[in-house]
């Protein structure tokens, strides 16, 4: 079922948590809401439940208006950060409860409902478990309960908040894994919520870049990693970095590199931001190119196939990360304190209009390796 | 060697603070109750079940039964009612509201019962107006239960109230968004967690009011076979040097408040057992 939010602003106490945020979601696509914490991401999660209400603004599923609808007939499945199971259930009560809560005229017999929640349990791969408590299982596991006990009660589609934030790494990549196959079986439209860019561009189909209460971007991974529309979104999917400079008829200047751009096409003289990877730099022990610059490698980190160099640029100062692959590392034969030509490619320019501020989370991983 | 010494963990002192406890427990607790039932073995068998099935005695015994019962009951609803508001609500007053729970704890409790029967005396403030529909509360076994109810409110209250402020919402909102209505989620969500806690709070009522005494002496007239309590019929053989037969009563009041505490505690463990589960 799709689901479409129009004009929803959403305010607690002190601040705001959305301001006139407005979304689609077509018909079963798994949608990942991708922010940091504080973004609003889960707020509205909780507003499509109908376990928040919004003070303006609309909630559609389908076309129809739900947004005074309680969320006990809002038929959504819901599955919470820290499952919310019924600890004093055991795990075929857990998943029953949807069911068995119904009045007398609208409950399933008996027989029906053990087998309901026998395939639900096969569907999740927890078979055997039935009669186990939440607290005898592991975190995947719990989360599977979870899962399975959204999924019985049929909903329209499921809304995971943070679905494997409490979970260990391996764990985590599994049920991702296990995710994206359960919904390519059941065709059911997902929305979850994730700060993890990479969960986000694993899974989703679509993602939806959310800061301080606004929609800063929708569309693929791809576009979005590729094309991103501001340097929030930028900065948010992935490793950056930030040279500072000046942008003047086109030309951008950023220390002794001189780019020429088609992106900022105002005349006069402006300070420009410029935003690129670490694996666009080039790093190479010649000059390539006209624009290459001179670094010095303050720090080595080998990552597994990819080795992370901090360098400083010489002109400027500025403290940059490159990557390159082990090989490439390996044939340049390098080492700490050397200097080297890089050269940027890739380069996003956005005019700096707020130059005293701090423009982005992610330079903040690049002065805490300092 | 090295082993034992991980497993004592980073505070140590198993052996010293159970030994505390045992002579603690020793001194207060086991060394006075076994002097009780060795008192009570003075007595010769038949005089023992000559002065427990004294009617008198079966009487004051079913008495303090039936009203400490009654009274731990209302306690388990309306003590969970109120610890549900202060746990869950911000309101004005809530700090004073919450001292006044414990307030018969720290009240003597002969205070308690005076003005527990001043209110409800058939020419009291309250005792008039039930009087009009003729319900006699003062010295009636009912006096008894309201009573034991005053004594016993703080039991159920403060065993609840951490449960309930520890309580999860996101539980509720999983049931809401599975559908179930508000009384469901109520009966089947939220129930069954507090049921230890009420239970525990419950067995602490009933086991107060069994040995309550100051209170009641006041409110309940006294009446043999009709309400007079237990601990009072024990304090008549004292004041007549009648020591074996008081310690004969306190015996059996003794086994019967600790089988019914083994009761609560099994019922306890039965629903507890997702915990046990841990």
């Amino acid at each position: 079922m799709s689901i479409e939010v129009v004009n929803i602003t959403k305010s607690y106490k002190n601040f705001t948590a959305l301001k006139d945020v407005s979304l689609q979601i077509p018909e079963g696509e798994l949608v990942a809401l991708l922010g940091p914490s504080g973004s609003g991401k889960t707020t509205l999660l909780r507003l499509i439940a109908g376990l928040e209400q919004p003070e303006q603004g609309s909630i559609l599923f389908n076309g129809e208006d739900n947004t005074d609808r309680d969320v006990r007939e809002r038929r959504v499945g819901f599955v919470f950060q820290h499952y919310a199971l019924f600890r004093h259930m055991n795990i075929f009560d857990n998943i029953a409860f949807g069911l068995t809560v119904r009045s007398r005229k609208t409950r399933p017999s008996k027989q029906e409902i053990h087998e309901r929640v026998h395939s639900l349990l096969k569907l999740v791969q927890l078979e055997g478990l039935a009669h186990r408590y939440p607290s005898q299982l592991s975190g995947g596991q719990r989360q599977r309960v979870a899962l399975a006990r959204a999924l019985a009660v049929e909903p329209k589609f499921l809304l995971l908040d943070e679905p494997f934030g409490a979970l260990d790494t391996k764990v985590r990549q599994e049920l991702r894994r296990w995710l994206r196959h359960l919904h390519g079986k059941l065709g059911l439209t997902i929305l979850f919520v994730t700060h993890d860019q990479e969960e986000a561009m694993e899974l989703a189909d679509q993602v939806v870049v959310m800061n301080e209460g606004r929609v800063e971007q929708v569309g693929p991974p791809e576009e979005i990693y590729n094309y991103p529309a501001n340097p929030f979104v930028y900065s948010f999917l992935g490793r950056v970095n930030l040279f500072r400079g000046r942008i003047q008829n086109g030309i951008v200047k950023l220390g002794e590199a001189e780019f020429e751009t088609d992106s900022v096409q105002q005349p006069g003289e402006y300070p420009a931001i410029g935003y690129m990877r670490p694996h666009d730099v080039e790093v190479s022990l010649t000059p390539k190119w006209e624009q290459s610059v001179q670094a010095q490698i303050r720090h080595i980190s080998p990552l597994g196939p990819i080795v992370r160099l901090d360098l400083k640029r010489l002109d400027t100062e500025e403290v940059f990360e490159a990557e390159l692959t082990r090989q490439r590392f390996t044939e340049l034969g390098l080492a700490e304190k050397a200097i080297v030509y890089v050269t940027l490619h890739n380069l996003s320019f956005y005019v700096d209009s707020q130059p005293a501020q701090a423009p982005s989370p992610a330079f903040i991983p690049l002065q805490a390796s300092i | 060697m090295r082993k034992s010494l991980r497993n004592k963990g980073f505070l140590p002192g198993f052996g010293m603070t159970m030994g505390y406890t045992i002579v603690y427990l020793s001194l207060l607790v086991l060394i006075p109750l076994s002097v009780l039932f060795l008192k009570a073995t003075t007595m010769s068998w038949e005089h023992f079940v000559g002065t427990i099935l004294d009617s008198r005695v079966l009487a004051s015994i079913r008495v303090s039964i039936l009203t400490s019962f009654f009274a731990a009951c209302v306690n388990a609803v309306f003590g969970v009612l109120v610890a549900w508001v202060l746990a869950r609500y911000q309101f004005f007053g809530k700090r004073i509201i919450d001292g006044i729970v414990d307030l018969p704890f720290a009240l003597p409790t002969a205070v308690g019962g005076i003005a527990l029967t001043s209110i409800y005396a058939e020419n009291g403030w309250i005792g008039q107006y039930l009087a009009e529909w003729g319900i006699k509360v003062a010295y009636t076994p009912l006096g008894i239960w309201v009573a034991l109810t005053f004594i016993g409110l703080p039991f159920v209250v403060r065993t609840v109230q951490p449960v309930l402020q520890d309580w999860d919402l996101q539980m509720e909102e999983a049931a809401a968004t599975l559908g179930a209505s508000r009384l469901r989620t109520f009966v089947r969500v939220i129930l069954p967690h507090l049921m230890p806690a009420i239970l525990t709070g419950f067995a602490l009522a009933f086991a107060r009011a069994l040995g309550e005494y100051g209170s009641v002496v006041f409110i309940s007239g006294n009446m043999p076979l009709k309400t007079e309590i237990v601990p009072l019929l024990i304090m008549t053989k004292l004041e007549q040097f009648d020591y074996a037969g008081a310690t004969a009563i306190a015996a059996v009041m003794l086994i019967a408040s600790f089988v019914m505490l083994l009761i609560i505690n099994y019922l306890q463990w039965r629903i507890n057992k997702f915990d046990a589960a841990r």
